[in-house]
């Protein structure tokens, strides 16, 4: 994937097969401590130990439309060849939790990305479902929470095109004030 | 900590109520973004984005989109599947942001089947 932000979409999209109803979306962006923490916490069913092992096994998958199961594997690769690693917790009915780590200034490591598009991609597809999106870039924080976003919205569908459009737009804005805030 | 302000959703909230009429009403066009790893690693996301894009152009509330997983055509990924009501769902492959524009503009507003760029009917 070009961008970790693509990781996360795939992720997320995980947690939604996996029938959750609300997923966490965390970015940290450490650089004064040269540390980048993706994680991604969902409410799903979760996997029995069995299949903790296997997990960045390309070849063990839960799905039945191909044999090649490649999304962890994918973004496990990629942490390990930035000095970081990929870390799941789950358990059967207990949910999921991703951490991948990077060293932030490592010269592998993919740009995060385009997360407003990320973001308002899984909400436009995915409308039952409640995203709780939080992006830190040295200790400034922003939060963006579809439950909040709904009940402020009232009776206006948060996929609605012209919303997703101003949602997208206020997602790239408010992470350039967080930028441009942590110093360079 | 900075947040989706107030006022940010206000002004959305006013922005939409200007440009759209405001009811959902039944859905008569269904657009499938099929978004597993391979769909994505191969641009959904692009072509997710031009359709919202359209979408937000076109101001139609019966066209409904959603994103669901692999369907296991991997290698004609990025596929999405437009299902007009009573119509036959067709399946269209390789897309990317322009194709995307063009079947939204043609299939799912005016009707055209656009064959070129169809996998297959379901």
């Amino acid at each position: 994937m070009r961008e970790l932000s693509l990781h996360i979409l795939d992720i997320a999209e995980n947690g939604i097969t996996a029938g959750a109803d609300c997923i966490h979306i965390l970015v940290e962006e450490a650089r004064t401590t040269d540390l980048l923490t993706i994680k991604i916490t969902d409410n799903g069913q979760g996997m029995p130990a069995e299949k903790l092992k296997k997990l960045t096994d390309p070849f063990v998958t839960s799905r039945t439309t191909r044999r090649v199961g490649l999304g962890l594997s994918l973004v496990a690769a990629a942490s390990e060849r930035c000095e970081g690693r990929l870390t799941v917790k789950t358990g059967p009915g207990a949910g999921t939790e991703v951490v991948a780590t990077f060293r932030y200034s490592h010269i592998d490591r993919a740009p995060v990305g385009d997360m407003a598009a990320t973001i308002t991609t899984l909400i436009m597809g995915n409308p039952q479902i409640d995203f709780v999106y939080t992006h830190i870039i040295n200790g400034e924080e922003f939060t963006l929470d579809t439950r909040e976003l709904k009940a402020e919205m009232g009776d206006l569908s948060l996929t609605n095109p012209v919303v997703i459009h101003h949602l997208a737009a206020s997602i790239r804005n408010s992470l350039g004030q967080l930028t441009a805030k942590s110093g360079p | 900590m900075a947040k989706l302000t107030i006022e940010d959703l206000k002004r959305i909230k006013e922005q939409t109520a200007k440009s759209t009429s405001l009811r959902d009403g039944d859905a008569n066009v269904k657009i499938t973004v099929h978004m597993g790893t391979c769909g994505i690693a191969a641009g959904a996301r692009a072509v997710m984005n031009a359709l919202m894009e359209e979408m937000a152009a076109a101001d139609r509330q019966d066209i409904r989109v959603v994103t669901s997983g692999c369907m296991g055509m991997c290698s004609s990924e990025p596929n999405v599947t437009v299902e007009i009501q009573n119509g036959e769902p067709i399946v269209y492959q390789h897309m990317d942001s322009n194709r995307m524009r063009q079947v939204f503009k043609r299939h799912a507003l005016l009707g055209e089947v656009q064959t070129d760029f169809a996998l297959a009917k379901m």
